[in-house]
């Protein structure tokens, strides 16, 4: 090894706490890259394979009872490649120990072969014999939740009948990568249920012989999807079409889609920030160590070595960091990534998801981390280049501090002097120092939204739980009842209250946008499930019109006074124009609230309910579920305290779990940049500090003089970190708000108080690890060197 | 004539074992008060080593040091800290100053803590930089910064200057303007000047020589006439 590379070894050594903060945001920064470029990689490869081999239906199109013929109809409709008619229906599954029913569907296979489309994908087991009427296959993620396995017999309610049916397998579907049952917004495996059944057998269940009730279809690759959809429905309007559909409306599809287009925005702009504060950082402490080493730069020189070879030599070591942290960058990455996959696999329902690092990602990291470094160190090797080997050897003279501050005012008498070094110090290099606040600034503003999304995500499930809704448990009817079925729910023994109401579905329309949803008729005043406004204040329902939770304003870009088409697809299927009185913070899902008397009266169907809500008493919880799941017209039970359950779990162990990650992240780059500044202050100030000491400032005293540029810099930077930090919650909120639930930023004084806290902490825990590297060296050795 | 310093037995040894250097042999000496002694030796001769303990920014391994009753090897960090504060003023052969103060903020730097300076303006008078008060170091000679160092020195009034090669980066005219300036501070203001130097030239304008080698006293010897300051040969 030559002795420059032992030098450069026994430099990096010296200064390994630096090295190490540096290749820590590298490495994080890469990590980041690696990790989500590769999941969203690995998720979109699964995905587009899962839905090739199990040939995904480009449309759906869902219809009361068609009769079978009407599918070489629909196929000679222009760009429609082909169509397959099955039967689907509502189940409800009785698990003993499970005092609530559990809702699914069943889904008919065809009596021979495979289905042109939505292929099951068999985990376990075998198909159903043909003829056979019992065998079924069982979603394998809900049979998982739920401990069933090959040849267990369950207990599935069918169009009012029950039947005990016995599993011959356990399979996925490429349409059912999510599933959550209709009306509760919270995915959950164990509490949404499908079941595949023979065509035969499922149509005698049904009453579907020789009809189907959905038809499936895929289009020629030029196809205009909006043309197509319009003569489905001319095509099925007569036989009760509900509307079809194309892929991107299918719910399970769109969460894919969303969760893959969120990490693909995430990947695309968090590590370019971590590049760029490593940039940054590597510049000042490298430019640091030039300035300490002009004595041997020069000497080198003198030498006879070149300034290619001398800046090679600083080069490398700025190398050895971006390549180090890039590395660790890229172990980590894969690391994270596979720790990941579990949490989509639990959430949705992959047949396989292996975590394949995209090979780009590597390189992408590894060259982004060279080039940010090397753009840090050509500032840097520009002044090695321009070295003298004479003036290297010669002590630099003092620093010019003769254009900053002259302290004349009244003000500026009043200073002492340790303050004017302080103030000077700054006002030399402004633009440093400005540098060092965005450092600052930047992590500061990363805490403190990070902490904000922590107490939002909380916020939301408190504000969902115990403000928006504040029922026990909502009952869903088979279909729509006479307000009589609440009085039979209000009589059975624990029931406290019940509020009837009525979910419709419907495509709500503004213009070209369009949402599939739900409207639900609420009564006058309702005291469990409300709409509130931003004041958390319950908005009162208006007698005509329509109110609609934030997140469906936005995405059909509407607001009060303008006039919602909501095309109902259940019943006559009527089309209403209504206006929108009021938009409401909602948080889970995207509501849209009608008085229900509006709501019948506009389905010219009075009286009408298909479900309620209900306030129990907890003693007889069970009691009352056991009662609900042997009403015939009950269709499912959601609980609200199971909903929330699993509304936390996604939040911790799916999707919102990345921010732990980033949370992470936002503390680790604060404490690098701050420990860094600390660093590069005893390099500068060391000699200062040392001649305080001997002319007898304390070490207190002199110790201000160390850090006290820290200090300014921290805390002007802290306040405006926090600004910062309330405006990036606001987007990082948005970031992670899906249609599924959105986290409410708002200024939250906590968040901001313990991220700077935080900040504060890294500075007195810097500065004193600074310190105590100070007061282990030796006054007089610093003072007779050179600098 | 009373004394400033005595050293009883004095010893440093850096490091452990067969790595371990005897800096100091068992040092006794007394340096009176208001005299400028000059500590003359090679290097390694343990003569900083010496100025260093008795200035309290080492302290011996061995053997005790008194500055007049004061005990300096009893105190602790705090108190080593208030009597160099109060008492004693160093000046380096690399100046040390604060490239962000003006020489006046300089000296001021030294009178804000100390209980009884001079104004920083006399300081300044007293090395002759009276009229470069508002002057960065970046703006001053190598010389004139050295005088500022000794100005700071100084204006706390210190009953003792310790000086480690203070014309050590200086051609030989600035040399002797500093050499000038400390030569002042022990006449007009009786403080005790303490030099280690490595010119011998310079002991000639000394009431005392102290030769160090091998980290013991070899030779003490009295001038009985001292040379002046301008009569240094370089």
């Amino acid at each position: 090894m030559s002795p420059l590379d032992r030098k450069l070894l026994r430099d990096l050594g010296r200064i390994k706490g630096q090295v190490i903060a540096i290749m820590l945001v590298i490495g994080v920064g890469v990590m980041l890259q690696v990790m989500m470029s590769g999941l969203v990689a690995s998720l979109s490869e699964t995905q587009r394979a899962y839905y090739e081999r199990n040939r995904m239906a480009d449309v759906f199109a869902p219809v009361t009872r068609a009769p079978q013929s009407q599918l070489a109809r629909l196929s000679q409709i222009p760009d429609v490649a082909r169509v397959e008619g099955r039967v689907t229906g509502g189940a409800l599954f009785d698990l003993p120990g499970e005092p609530i029913p559990i809702r699914g569907k069943a889904v008919s296979l065809p009596d021979q072969g495979e289905a042109a489309f939505n292929a099951v994908y068999l985990v376990e087991g075998a198909l159903p014999a043909p003829g056979a009427r019992d065998e079924i296959l069982l979603l394998a993620g809900f049979a998982e939740a739920n401990g069933y396995g090959l040849g267990d017999r369950i207990d599935v309610t069918m169009n009012g009948t029950r039947r005990t049916l016995r599993i011959v397998g356990l399979a996925e579907a490429p349409d059912l990568l999510f599933v959550a049952a209709p009306g509760e917004m919270v995915p959950d495996p164990a509490r949404f249920g499908v079941i595949w059944m023979r065509r035969n057998a499922l149509s005698a269940i049904y009453d579907m012989d020789g009809a189907f009730n959905e038809a499936l279809f895929s289009l020629s690759r030029l196809a205009v999807e909006a043309e197509v959809l319009d003569r489905i429905d001319a095509v099925l309007d007569p036989w009760g079409g509900t509307g079809a559909y194309g892929r991107d409306d299918l719910v399970s599809d769109r969460f894919v889609q969303e969760e893959i287009g969120g990490l693909a925005t995430m990947s695309r702009a968090v590590p370019p920030l971590f590049l760029a504060i490593a940039a940054f950082l590597l510049y000042i402490v490298v430019s640091r160590i030039v300035q300490g080493e002009r004595e041997e730069i020069g000497l080198l020189k003198a030498f006879g070595y070149t300034g290619a070879e001398v800046g090679a030599h600083y080069f490398k070591m700025v190398l050895i960091v971006a390549v180090g942290g890039a590395a660790l960058g890229c172990a980590l990455g894969i690391l994270s990534g596979r720790a990941m996959i579990p949490v989509y696999t639990q959430f949705y329902n992959f047949p396989f998801l292996v975590f394949r690092p995209d090979p780009a990602s590597f390189v992408i990291g590894v060259s982004a981390s060279i080039a940010a470094a090397s753009a840090g160190g050509v500032f840097v090797l520009r002044r090695v280049f321009a070295l003298e080997p004479a003036e290297a050897m010669r002590p630099p003279a003092p620093a010019d501090y003769s254009r900053t501050i002259t302290f004349t005012g009244r003000f500026g008498r009043m200073l002492d002097q340790p303050t004017r070094m302080v103030l000077r110090s700054i006002a030399r290099q402004p633009l440093r120092a400005a540098a060092l606040a965005a450092g600052i600034m930047g992590g500061m503003a990363l805490a403190s939204a990070m902490t904000t999304i922590y107490g939002a995500f909380d916020r939301m499930m408190a504000l969902s739980f115990s403000v928006i809704d504040r029922s026990d448990a909502t009952v869903y009817f088979t279909r729509p009842l006479g307000e009589k079925a609440a009085l039979e729910l209000a009589r059975i023994p624990g029931v406290i209250a019940v509020e009837p109401m009525r979910n419709v579905s419907a495509v709500l329309r503004n213009g070209l946008k369009t949402h599939r949803g739900a409207v639900s008729g609420m009564i006058a005043n309702p005291e469990m499930t409300r709409a509130i406004d931003a004041d958390h204040a319950p908005i009162p329902l208006p007698a005509e019109g329509i109110v609609l939770g934030q997140a469906l304003a936005d995405i059909l870009e509407i607001g009060p006074g303008e006039t919602l088409t909501v095309e109902v697809r259940e019943g006559r299927q009527p089309v209403l124009e209504v206006p929108v009185a009021r938009v409401a913070s909602s948080l889970l899902g995207a509501p849209a609230y009608m008085r229900l008397d509006a709501l019948n009266r506009a389905m010219r169907e009075p009286g009408r309910i298909s479900g309620a809500h209900l306030q129990v008493d907890g003693n007889r919880a069970d009691e009352i579920y056991r009662t609900l799941k042997d009403m015939p017209s009950v269709a499912g039970v959601s609980v609200a305290e199971t909903a929330r359950e699993s509304l936390q779990k996604l939040m911790d162990q799916g999707a919102g779990s990345a921010r732990y990650i980033m949370g992470a992240v936002a503390f680790i780059i604060t404490f690098g940049i701050v420990y860094n500044a600390a660093r590069i202050a005893q390099a500068e100030r060391g000699r200062d500090l040392a001649s305080l000491r001997v002319m007898g400032f304390s070490k207190g005293e002199a110790g201000f003089v160390l850090l006290g540029e820290l200090a300014v810099i921290t805390l002007v930077a802290i306040p405006l970190g926090s600004a910062l930090g309330y405006a990036l919650s606001f987007a990082i909120a948005a970031g992670f708000s899906s249609e599924l639930y959105q986290i409410p930023a708002t200024f939250d004084p906590f968040s901001h108080g313990f991220a700077a806290s935080f900040v504060l902490g890294a500075a007195v825990v810097s500065g004193l690890l600074v310190k105590r590297d100070i007061d282990r060296t030796e006054l007089i050795t610093v003072l007779k060197s050179r600098e | 004539m009373p004394v400033a310093f005595t050293t009883r037995d004095l010893t440093k040894t850096y490091g452990e074992g067969r790595s371990a250097v005897h800096a100091l042999r068992g040092v006794d000496v007394e340096i009176p008060a208001g005299e400028i002694v000059v500590m003359l030796g090679a290097s390694g001769s343990g003569k900083s080593t010496l100025l260093n303990i008795l200035g309290g920014l080492d302290r011996p391994s061995s053997g005790t040091v008194h500055f007049r009753d004061l005990c300096l090897t009893d105190l602790n960090d705090a108190r080593l800290t208030r009597f160099r504060r109060q008492h004693v003023g160093f000046v380096f052969q690399f100046y040390n100053l604060m490239p962000s103060l003006t020489a006046r903020e300089n000296v001021e730097l030294v009178t804000e803590i100390a209980e009884n300076p001079m104004a920083p303006e006399e300081a300044l008078e007293v090395v002759g930089l009276k009229q470069r008060v508002d002057h960065f170091p970046s703006q001053l000679s190598g010389g004139e910064q050295q005088r500022v160092a000794i100005a700071r020195a100084i204006a706390k009034q210190p009953e003792v200057l310790f000086c480690d090669e203070p014309t050590g980066a200086l051609d030989s005219a600035t040399g002797r303007a500093v050499l000038e300036v400390l030569h002042e501070v022990n006449a007009r203001l009786g403080a005790t000047v303490l030099m280690v130097t490595h010119a011998a030239n310079i002991a000639g304008m000394a009431h005392r020589v102290i030769r160090l080698a091998d980290g013991q006293i070899r030779e003490v010897e009295v001038n009985a006439t001292r040379i002046a300051p301008a009569e240094v040969v370089w």
